[in-house]
This record gives C-alpha cells, sequence and structure tokens, in this order.
C-alpha cells in the first residue's frame, strides 16, 4: 500500500458514507478485484483512477448491485451493505451513472428520469408532477432547455448523460457512483456537470468519480484511490501527490520503464521489471525459441521500407474520432495508445469501412479510396478488439473460421473442398502454433489464447497488405501473446503494414516502431517509438 | 410531430386502399355504405382484439405465435360452457381466463425457463391447438343459442345499436389499453423493457414479472378473440382460426410497431387491422380469386415496414 499524506486524523473525522474492506471478485479463471479497500466520507468526492482493465467498472458493479463480491465486507451508512440487485442497491441510496448511457430511447426525458420510480396514482402517471420534477433537476443541472417531453433518442450525446445523472439524482441518492461521466461530454458540459457534482457534495452525498482525466480528477475530487491489477495500490490527498507519482501508482513504480513483456515471460524467476510475472508451465514456450523470439523481435525492428502504404489524412468519423492523419509504410508496426472510448477503435473500424466517416482523405499506395466498401478486396484485413462478439464464429469449426475472408482459395464454384481448407487452415495452424485437435475443432472449445491465434491466422490466411489490429493480444496467457507479437513482427518484416491498437503500453513499446496517442478523438503526430516512454504515452493520453 | 407522423402514415395508407377500392368496384356508394362497412368491421373484431394483446407484446420486445391456437382452445372452452348449461357470461368469462392462464403459462416459460418468445409461444401452438382438439374430443362443439352468438353478428338485431356488439367491445377496450399504454405506469414499464431491456433492470423494475404479466394481460385479450370466433361461427371449432396470429402481427406491424420492441401503438394497431379487411374485402367484391388477396397483403406488410424504416433512417440522420 502506497500512501500519500494522509491527514493526521485519519482518513476522515466523520463516519464513512461508504468503507470497503478486503473485496475480491473472480470471473472464472480472471481475477477481476483482488483485495480493494476505499473509504468514502459523507461530502466527498473521492477519485478512483486507474489504467484499462484496473477493475474499476468492475467495483462499480459490485457497489451497485449488479455484481457480487466474493469475499469482502461493505458498509454503507454504518451498516453492513450487501446488495441482491439494483433494485436493492437504488433503496440503500447507492445509485450508479453508467459509462454506457443506460437509457430507454424510445421513452421521454422525463419518463426515463422517473423511470421506477413514476409518480402515479392508483397506477396512472401524474405526468404533471413527473415533468415538473424533471424540469427541477433539469434546471438545477443549468439544462432547463432540455424538454421534459421530449424523446430521448431526438436528444444529443451530451444530453442524454444530463438525462442519465438526473435519473440518478431523482432518487435521493446518498452515494453517487460516476464511471467516467465526462467521456462523451464538450467542456461546457464539463463545468455544467462539475458544478452539479459540488452542489450534491456540498448536500453532503459521498461521489465516487471514475475518470482518466487527472486534470479533471485535480479540478473536482479532494481525494483519490488507485487501483492496480484490480488491488488498492494508493490513497490520499490530491494535493500531496504529483501527477507523476499518480501514473507511477497506475502503472507500477517500477514499470515505468520499459520492459519487453515476452522476456519476462521467459525469464519467470527474475524480476525484470519488480513484478514476477506467474506463467502456468504448459503456457510457456520452450526456452530456446523464446529467446528467438526476444532476439526475432529486436532484429526485426528496422524493417521499415520507404514505400508509403497508407497515407491518412484528417479522418473524421464522429461521435468519437474527431480526427486523424497518419502515414504507414511498408515494414512498419504502428501503435495507437489512448484510453478506452478515446476513438481508438474507431479508427481502424473507420479504415475498414464499418464506420462511416465523415471527412478526411485516406489513400492506398497513392491512389485515394473513394469508397471504403470494399476494403477486403484493396488489402485491409481487421482483427476486432470483441473476438466473442464480432471476432469468431466460436461454433463453427476452426477451419471455416481461419478461410472465411478468402472460401474462394479453398473452393470451386461454391462447393468448399474439404481437404483443401484442412491442408490450408493445418499450415496457419501450425505458423501460429495453435494448439487443437486439428482443423476441424470447434472453435469455442479452445483457451481464449488459441481462439485469439484463430483469429489472427484467419488474416493470415487472406493475406492482406494493411492489418488493423485492435488488441490483438488483450487477456490471454504470455505463451500466447509471445507467438502473436512474434508473428506481428514476421507479417512486418514480411513488408506488410500494421496499425496495432492497444491499452497495453509495455507491448506497444517493444513491438512498435512508431506510436501515436488518441486522446478523444484526435491522433497526436506518431514519433519513433524511441522517444515515447510508458509515462509519457499516458501523460499525452490524459491530457 | 414524429408521434402523430407514426399513426398518419398508416391512416394515410387506410383511406388510400378504401379509396382505392370506391374506384376499382366502380361503384363507391355500395362500397362504402353502411353495409359494407359493417361486414368489413364484423370480420375484423377478432384481429382487432387480438391485436390489442399483441401491441403490448410486441412494444415490450416479445412475440406471440399461439394466438390462433388459444382463439381455437377458448373457442371450444366458451362453447363447452355453453353446452353444459353455463350461464353466458360465465361461459364468456371462462373462455377469456382460459386465454390468461395460457398467457402465463407462456410468460413463466419465457422467464423462469428462459426460453425465447418465439418458441416459448412456437411450443404453445402446437400444445394450445392440441388441447383444444382433446377437449373438444376432436369434435365441432356446438352449443345452445344465448346472446354471446350476437356478439360478432355482421347485422345486430337491434337496429340503433349501429354495429354489432363485438365492434363496439373492441373499441372501448382499444381506447382503455391506449390509454393504459400511454398513462399507466405499467404502460410505461412496456415501452421501456422494450426499449432497453438493461435500462429498465437498473432503474430496479423486476423484469420478469412485467413479462408475465404482460403475456397474462395479453392472453385475457386473445381468450375474448376466442369468444368473438365462437360467437361468429355459433359453435367451437377446435381447428378454426389457423393463422391468426399472422394477421394479428401484420395488423401491429403495418401500424407501426417495431418488432425489436419500444414502438407501436393501438392506435396504428387497430388501423392496420382495418387495412387487412379492406384489402380482403375490395378483393372479394372485385371478384378476385383468394390468392390475389394474399399476394397483395403479403405486399403491403412488406412496403408498409419498408416505409416505417425509411423514415425512421430519415428521422435518425436529421439528428
Amino acid at each position: 500500500m502506497w500512501n500519500a499524506g494522509v491527514s493526521p486524523a485519519g482518513p476522515q473525522a466523520s463516519s464513512p458514507a461508504l468503507r470497503l474492506h478486503a473485496i475480491t471478485k473472480h470471473f472464472g479463471a480472471t481475477i477481476a478485484l483482488d483485495g480493494v479497500d476505499l473509504e468514502v466520507a459523507p461530502g466527498e468526492v473521492h477519485a478512483l483512477i486507474g489504467e484499462n482493465g484496473a477493475g474499476k467498472s468492475t467495483l462499480m458493479n459490485v457497489l451497485s448491485g449488479t455484481v457480487a463480491p466474493d469475499r469482502g465486507s461493505m458498509i454503507v451508512g454504518g451498516t453492513p451493505y450487501a446488495p441482491r440487485g439494483p433494485a436493492d442497491a437504488r433503496s440503500r441510496g447507492v445509485a450508479h451513472i453508467h459509462q454506457e448511457l443506460v437509457l430507454c430511447a424510445h421513452l421521454s426525458v422525463a419518463e426515463n428520469i422517473a423511470m421506477g420510480v413514476e409518480a402515479s396514482r392508483g397506477g396512472w402517471l401524474r405526468r404533471d408532477v413527473m415533468n415538473e420534477r424533471a424540469a427541477t433537476l433539469l434546471a438545477e443541472f443549468g439544462r432547463s432547455e432540455i424538454k421534459p417531453s421530449r424523446r430521448v433518442a431526438d436528444l444529443s450525446l451530451a444530453d442524454r448523460q444530463v438525462v442519465e445523472v438526473c435519473r440518478a439524482l431523482a432518487r435521493d441518492a446518498r452515494i453517487l457512483l460516476m464511471d467516467e461521466p465526462t467521456s462523451s461530454l464538450q467542456r461546457a458540459d464539463v463545468e455544467h456537470l462539475f458544478e452539479t457534482v459540488r452542489r450534491l457534495r456540498d448536500r453532503g452525498i459521498a461521489i465516487i468519480y471514475i475518470s482518466h482525466f487527472l486534470e479533471e480528477v485535480r479540478e473536482i475530487a479532494s481525494r483519490f484511490t488507485v487501483l492496480r491489477d484490480g488491488r488498492s495500490v494508493g490513497t490520499g490527498e490530491l494535493t500531496s501527490v504529483r501527477d507523476e507519482d499518480l501514473i507511477a501508482m497506475m502503472v507500477g513504480a517500477a514499470q515505468t520503464r520499459v520492459s519487453v513483456p515476452h522476456q519476462a515471460a521467459h525469464e519467470p524467476q527474475s524480476s525484470l521489471n519488480g513484478t514476477r510475472v506467474p506463467v502456468p508451465q504448459e503456457a510457456m514456450p520452450e526456452p530456446q525459441s523464446g529467446l528467438n523470439v526476444a532476439q526475432t523481435l529486436l532484429s526485426v525492428q528496422p524493417s521499415v521500407q520507404p514505400e508509403v502504404l497508407l497515407e491518412v489524412e484528417n479522418l473524421s468519423a464522429p461521435p468519437r474520432l474527431r480526427v486523424a492523419s497518419f502515414v504507414l509504410h511498408r515494414g512498419e508496426i504502428l501503435g495507437i495508445a489512448g484510453l478506452v472510448g478515446s476513438g481508438r477503435s474507431d479508427l481502424v473500424r473507420t479504415l475498414f469501412g464499418l464506420q462511416r466517416a465523415t471527412g478526411g482523405v485516406v489513400r492506398l499506395r497513392g491512389q485515394e479510396l473513394k469508397t471504403f466498401v470494399h476494403q477486403i478486396r484493396n488489402g485491409f484485413g481487421y482483427l476486432s478488439e470483441d473476438r466473442k462478439g464480432e471476432g469468431l464464429a466460436l461454433q463453427l469449426p476452426i477451419a471455416d473460421n481461419v478461410t472465411m475472408s478468402r472460401f474462394a482459395s479453398c473452393s470451386r464454384g461454391g462447393w468448399i473442398d474439404r481437404v483443401k481448407q484442412n491442408v490450408q487452415t493445418g499450415e496457419v495452424m501450425q505458423r501460429l502454433r495453435i494448439k487443437a485437435p486439428g482443423p476441424r475443432g470447434i472453435t469455442g472449445r479452445l483457451s481464449g489464447g488459441n481462439q485469439q491465434k484463430v483469429a489472427l491466422a484467419r488474416l493470415l490466411h487472406q493475406d492482406p497488405d494493411i492489418l488493423l489490429l485492435d488488441e490483438p493480444a488483450r487477456g490471454i496467457d504470455i505463451g500466447s501473446k509471445a507467438d502473436i507479437y512474434r508473428e506481428i513482427a514476421r507479417l512486418a518484416s514480411e513488408g506488410k503494414g500494421i496499425v496495432m491498437v492497444s491499452s497495453y503500453l509495455p507491448e506497444l513499446l517493444a513491438v512498435c516502431d512508431s506510436i501515436a496517442v488518441m486522446t478523444r478523438g484526435r491522433l497526436s503526430p506518431a514519433k519513433p517509438v524511441s522517444e515515447w516512454t510508458a509515462d509519457s504515452i499516458l501523460q499525452a493520453a490524459m491530457v | 410531430m414524429n408521434r402523430w407522423l407514426r399513426v398518419l402514415a398508416p391512416l394515410a395508407g387506410l383511406v388510400a386502399v378504401i379509396l382505392l377500392f370506391a374506384i376499382l368496384t366502380g361503384s363507391p356508394a355500395r362500397y362504402l355504405s353502411g353495409a359494407n362497412l359493417r361486414v368489413v368491421l364484423a370480420q375484423t373484431v377478432i384481429v382487432a382484439i387480438g391485436a390489442l394483446g399483441m401491441t403490448m407484446i410486441i412494444v415490450s420486445g416479445g412475440i406471440d405465435l399461439s394466438v390462433g391456437a388459444v382463439i381455437a382452445l377458448t373457442s371450444v372452452v366458451t362453447a363447452l360452457a355453453l353446452h353444459d348449461g353455463w350461464t353466458p357470461i360465465a361461459a364468456l368469462l371462462a373462455g377469456v381466463v382460459a386465454g390468461g392462464i395460457v398467457g402465463i403459462i407462456n410468460g413463466l416459460a419465457i422467464t423462469t425457463l428462459r426460453v425465447v418468445p418465439f418458441i416459448a409461444t412456437l411450443g404453445m401452438l402446437g400444445i394450445a391447438r392440441g388441447v383444444a382438439k382433446y377437449v373438444a374430443s376432436e369434435q365441432t362443439v356446438n352449443p345452445p343459442a344465448t346472446w354471446l352468438n350476437e356478439l360478432a353478428v355482421t347485422f345486430p338485431s337491434r337496429d340503433w345499436m349501429l354495429f354489432a356488439p363485438g365492434v363496439w367491445i373492441a373499441i372501448i377496450l382499444a381506447a382503455m389499453m391506449a390509454l393504459v399504454l400511454r398513462n399507466t405506469v405499467f404502460g410505461r414499464h412496456v415501452f421501456a423493457l422494450g426499449s432497453n431491456e438493461a435500462a429498465a433492470r437498473a432503474c430496479g423494475i423486476n423484469t420478469s414479472a412485467l413479462k408475465v404479466r404482460i403475456y397474462a394481460l395479453a392472453g385475457l385479450f386473445f381468450g375474448l378473440a376466442g369468444v368473438m370466433q365462437m360467437s361468429r361461427l355459433r359453435q367451437g371449432d377446435p381447428t378454426v382460426a389457423v393463422g391468426v396470429e399472422l394477421d394479428v402481427i401484420a395488423a401491429v406491424v403495418i401500424g407501426g410497431a417495431s418488432l425489436s420492441g419500444g414502438e407501436g401503438s393501438i392506435a396504428g394497431a387497430m388501423i392496420g387491422a382495418l387495412v387487412m379487411a379492406f384489402l380482403r374485402n375490395g378483393s372479394q367484391q372485385m371478384g378476385w380469386p383468394n390468392y390475389v388477396q394474399e399476394i397483395i397483403i403479403g405486399v403491403v406488410i412488406v412496403l408498409a415496414v419498408a416505409a416505417d424504416r425509411w423514415r425512421a433512417s430519415r428521422a435518425a440522420e436529421r439528428n
């Protein structure tokens, strides 16, 4: 535990509105929360900060009653708290403002605000009361131009956020959980939100405020807790810490220097970066090839060729992607860093034609692209960050998943030649070292790492010139990670252009030739990887 | 503004259908006569009452495929009750309650067995039809004549009524349901459920209990439709009303409801039911064979929904 300037009187003199002790939560083999302590006093705005995947959202779900913790105790207002569901949490005065807005778009503003606590007499709605209450709340927020009778579908994203906040306030919340409430707001709306937050604070409401933006956190919160890998690793007064200290706590003090994850993977006993990486034996590649991986990576790094493959100028795809420009050379691995929701995924999705671009120019080998409809034919390949949702057909055999985007290579007149399909699949499976019973094994029965390799294997089979990889190695075992990094490096050495989105900074720093940072929909200029550190990337992402 | 458009568009379609056939038949006076109007309305009653329940289900994001079978079952139940000497009002209630019980079973299958509505009610389609045949001993049931037989007749015995009692019942129930859906907590929860189930749950709405209530209430309407069916045929027939659920769903959808939930209105569904009834009636008057009607109605369903989607996407682009 890293304590930064705790005031001598202890956390707070008055009894806390909320106290969490050693909250633990596993999802299968994944440890989402690993002993979280948190204490928030009435009338305090408490910032909860941490990198993507540190466990912040899970903690919010535990508090709001949608996820039950495995272990640990919670106390709200002096009495034990174990919500059986969202309704129960609400009745104890805990309100949750979700990261993704959960509103009923077909209903009116007033109906959404009152949902679940509608004013009624004998079952009949009292619309006048509901509209009046909504109008009062909206006026308090300084947004009385939002009419309570309007349909939420007709509101802008920022206005919907306002409605969401008002809904939480409509129910006399004593503890308010705000999960990245400003991620979709303009500066003026952020001001309004902060005024409201301060007013609520002055009323004695305890507020847990999650944000990636340190500047914002300093503006609104007084105390902080840092989560890393599901653990609370630091807490204290915000005035007594510098941004550098907070970032150091978020990434782990010793990890701020570049650490190559595969080196860590292959020497599990050494503490290269101060933390020992636990590696299950079966996930370990043979030590010899492990050494090769690192060497390959290092030797392959300068594979960038002078030929420009892809040129992107002022590409925009609202609401999230505002403007992005970059140049991708043959053999280059361009890393896109940034926070979740900053527009990183929107960039690659737009380039692949999955989202509509509203402006900008994209040149492929010097030729301007008129439409983004035939991107596979144009030589683009895309790896989705959502493997289960849109990456793979889990019920189908590996062979189908691998050959799906280029069935033409193993079919004639619409008939699939299964022998050919199996042979081709077998080749890429071997190349990526996919552990499976065979090409006809069901994809969904593989481990996460092998599934991810199947998703990448499809790109190998498709053989595109430009690979758009969104989180290619997230949430998988370290052996699979190494295989995937090695393959990405090999693809680059073969002259492919690669755009790689990732939240994991060591991975970006080790694998990429250059890195650009996405902040609130704007992509920074790309710089060679040698000019970046984990600190400078985080700082760029959080301004 | 948008909401009005949603009802006005099907209404314009209805007017267009009526005018079209008034011209095509060559004798507008006859086509638009009170007599023909009564014929059309009497033919609409069963689908219209079914559409009241179906609108609620579709708005909540569900579907019910068992309507036709439930109508057959409840028509048999009503006829059997009369046959066994129950009073007409008790027989009517028996039919309605039987529909409600089927609805509760549908709701429980969907919530506790976690079977999607399409499959749960597809199963019920077979079950209810089979039970209807069993309780009727695979025969039609001929009850003694009572005032129940008057409910859905084309020409009511008392002139001052203008239309069959069933037509008036449908109109009154439609007005009530429109109010319930728009102005009660229950009604708004139905919309919330269909619009965003996760949001409804996060707001503390017990979505499982709500679903059971929705299917149960809809079942009461399907039961009443079965009573009307019995009244029209003057007998309980376990093989009747095959495929009626598709007419009912079509009426609701032509009226502007979205099968993905959150959208739809009673007024629209009633107009949708009338559009189909006028199409059928007009085709009959033209002497067109049955298959032509079927093709026309099929085309109208697709066009109506296509027009609705087009309007929705234009509205989305404006924002």
